[in-house]
């Protein structure tokens, strides 16, 4: 990772971090509505890992915090915020949402809110990166909560057994909603859990960058290089609430105060800044560029964007005139 | 046109397809070296390999959901549930994945996979290994539902739903695998979509799928033979969606309707259809339609229980001469 790359990674975490915090003040103006769940505070995560795969070639998978990590991939912003809007030029034209963020194109596979739901189909997407003979890999980012669920369990028994291409990054920040993990979860390092299955892990700090680059790197080689499954675990923390309707009740100041302290964009900031390769100065104005780009480019593209056509309500539920249905002929 | 049974129409509709297309896999428990419970992939895994049948742990929710990802980038697999019971267990990665992906991506991604498995009460097999769950996958929008009711049906079923981009379930049944019918030589694709007229009548309209459409036949044999009473028996193949306008036309043809399903009435196939009829010819009836349908119970072990549970071909044959008055 070299200085350009930072700096890059800086003004990326950065846009990542205000996008959130605009659909915060959206939710508020109620121009999106149902779940809302935010990445703030966790984007060295899917920067850190994304940034040692090849987003756009490498097929990702997530749970419904799918925002940044579909951005990552190279969907456009403006879509995905469009998306939130509920509008028919969003990402999935405005009928999945925010937990249902898709860009196929740039192989982002989709956010799924079922906790759990996406470990077997980053396996299954691993078996026909293995049947193709391509070089891609499948990357599954979730919770830490969500380990608790069957699949992960089951997903990583066929990972294993069938020796698949396939990353599990568990985006490990200590709560599923209100129940932090050790009232939920009888190993708490999670990166333990996954040698049942005699599948090499790592545990790293989720909110340097630098770190979860390189834990990334070294997991992303171990898959792309035909070893199997790897399990990356990173330990972050959610500034916001879980969904919008959240206040942290469960949560002690103290320690939001402590992780606080750790914020991953501050920390790439600072480490840029004593390096003299940016200034204080030049950092407010990245900020002030970032959030301008949000203000007149995606929220004025989401707010102009027309709602979809209430006659094309059914569109989507079947493929359209497929054929096979009508025994091959017509 | 050979006459085949209904698992060797199975089989050979999977090797079809897999010769053709390399992207065609099949996956389950006990699949590839043990042949298959109901022997459905016998031989596949010797022809194909153990990358396109693929024996899979004990895990229904797991599998089928590797599945369904393993179709979004192309791939064709033929998911085999051994047992209907089990699928209650995948239906998470089934309903929640495969049935709304398409729609909640925009178009974007389709789930092309098709999950099998036998369904019914076979004989006394107890309560956990004779759920009828039709019923269940019909009310999921994005999923199309089809069950075979011979050998036929079970071949050219297959073949469509394999090359079909929507998900598909197909509901067989344990009772009927060593079933004998003619299947044609060449290769043959059943609609997806559709009923079929089992048998001509014009007093009445006998409505069954898979095993009932065989008690619908018996029954209407016996109907006129000992009655005079000619009933007409539509195959409802496609489960969802629906056959409206031909369960319409038979109905506006007969003005009577009996809908005759394995499984237990409430929420089920013979509410639908009835829903149907009321919807889109009411006024044609000459008589209030019924339904022939199992106790509504866990089905029992013991083979008296279990007889008196599931309707046969005589509660048929009552209920239509209860409805004619003869
Ligand atoms: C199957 C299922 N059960 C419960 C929920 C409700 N739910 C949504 S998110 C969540 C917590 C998940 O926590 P974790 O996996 O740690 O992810 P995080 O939200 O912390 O990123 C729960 C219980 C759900 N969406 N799906
Ligand atoms: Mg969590």
């Amino acid at each position: 990772m070299n200085v350009a790359d930072k700096k890059r990674l800086l003004r990326e975490m950065l846009f990542a971090r205000r996008f959130e915090e605009r659909c915060y003040e959206a939710y508020v103006e109620r121009k999106i509505g149902g779940f809302l769940h935010l990445y703030s505070g966790e984007e060295a995560c899917a920067h850190g890992v994304l940034e040692a795969a090849r987003p756009g070639h490498d097929y990702v998978i997530t749970g419904y915090r799918d925002h940044i990590h579909a951005i990552k991939c190279g969907a456009d912003p403006k879509k995905v915020m469009a998306e939130l809007y509920g509008k028919e030029t969003g990402s999935s034209k405005g009928r999945g949402g925010s937990m249902h963020i898709f860009d196929v194109e740039h192989r982002f596979m989709g956010g799924y809110a079922l906790v759990g739901g996406p470990f077997p189909l980053a396996a299954g997407m691993a078996k026909a990166i293995k049947m193709k003979g391509g070089d891609e890999i499948a990357i599954c980012f979730l919770g830490d909560a969500a380990n608790n669920q069957g699949t992960f369990h089951e997903s990583l028994n066929m990972a294993k057994v069938w020796n698949l291409p396939v990353l599990y990054v568990c985006e490990n920040n200590l709560y599923g909603i209100g129940t932090r993990i050790d009232r939920s979860t009888a190993v708490i390092d999670q990166y333990k859990r996954v040698s049942g299955y005699d599948i090499p892990s790592a545990q790293t700090d989720g909110q340097d960058i630098e770190a979860v680059y390189k834990a990334a790197r070294k997991a992303v080689d171990h898959v792309r290089g035909g070893k199997g499954p790897y399990f990356l675990e990173l330990m972050t923390y959610r500034y916001r609430g879980h969904s919008m309707s959240d206040s942290n009740a469960y949560r002690s100041r103290d320690e939001e105060r402590e992780w606080s302290g750790r914020d991953p964009i501050i920390i790439l900031r600072d480490r840029l800044i004593e390096a003299g390769e940016i200034t204080k100065q030049d950092y407010k104005a990245l900020d002030t560029e970032v959030l301008d780009e949000i203000e007149d480019e995606v929220i004025a593209f989401a707010e102009a964007s027309p709602e979809p056509r209430v006659d094309e309500l059914e569109k989507y539920t079947f493929a359209e005139n497929d054929p096979w249905v009508y025994g091959g002929g017509r | 046109m050979a006459e085949i049974m209904y698992w060797e129409a199975i089989r050979r509709a999977h090797d079809e397809e897999m010769a053709r297309d390399p992207m065609v896999i099949c996956m389950g428990e006990d699949i590839g070296v043990a042949g298959g419970t109901y022997k459905a992939t016998q031989g596949l895994y010797d022809k194909y390999g153990p990358e396109r049948v693929i024996d899979t742990p004990i895990s229904e929710n797991g599998y089928t959901g590797l599945g369904i990802g393993a179709s979004f980038l192309g791939v064709r697999p033929i998911i085999e549930i051994m047992s209907v019971n089990f699928a209650w267990l995948a239906t998470d990665q089934f309903f929640n994945s495969a049935a709304k992906v398409r729609y909640m991506s925009g178009g974007q991604l389709t789930a092309p996979v098709v999950v099998r498995s036998a369904g019914g009460t076979a004989h006394q097999l107890g309560a956990q290994h004779s759920a009828r769950m039709e019923k269940v996958f019909m009310g999921i929008a994005g999923l199309r539902v089809v069950t075979p009711s011979n050998p036929r049906q079970a071949y050219g079923l297959l073949k469509s739903a394999v090359r079909c981009n929507d998900p598909v379930y197909i509901n067989e049944h344990e009772l009927m695998y060593n079933m004998k019918g003619e299947v044609p030589d060449e290769e043959y694709f059943h609609p997806l979509e559709g009923s079929e007229v089992a048998r001509e009548g014009r007093d009445v309209t006998l409505f069954g799928y898979n095993v009932s459409v065989h008690w619908c036949l018996q029954a209407a044999e016996t109907l006129s033979r000992q009655f005079g009473i000619e009933a007409e028996v539509v195959d409802l193949f496609a489960l969802s969606p629906l056959d409206r306008a031909g369960i319409t036309a038979s109905v506006r043809k007969t003005h009577r309707a009996v809908i005759v399903e394995e499984a237990e009435a409430p929420v089920g196939v013979g509410a639908e259809v009835m829903a149907i009829i009321n919807e889109e010819c009411f006024f044609e009836l000459d008589a209030a339609p019924r339904r022939v349908s199992a106790v509504n119970v866990p089905i029992p072990y013991n083979h008296k229980l279990e007889k008196a549970a599931i309707p046969n071909a005589g509660d048929v044959v009552t209920a239509v001469r209860k409805m004619l008055g003869k």
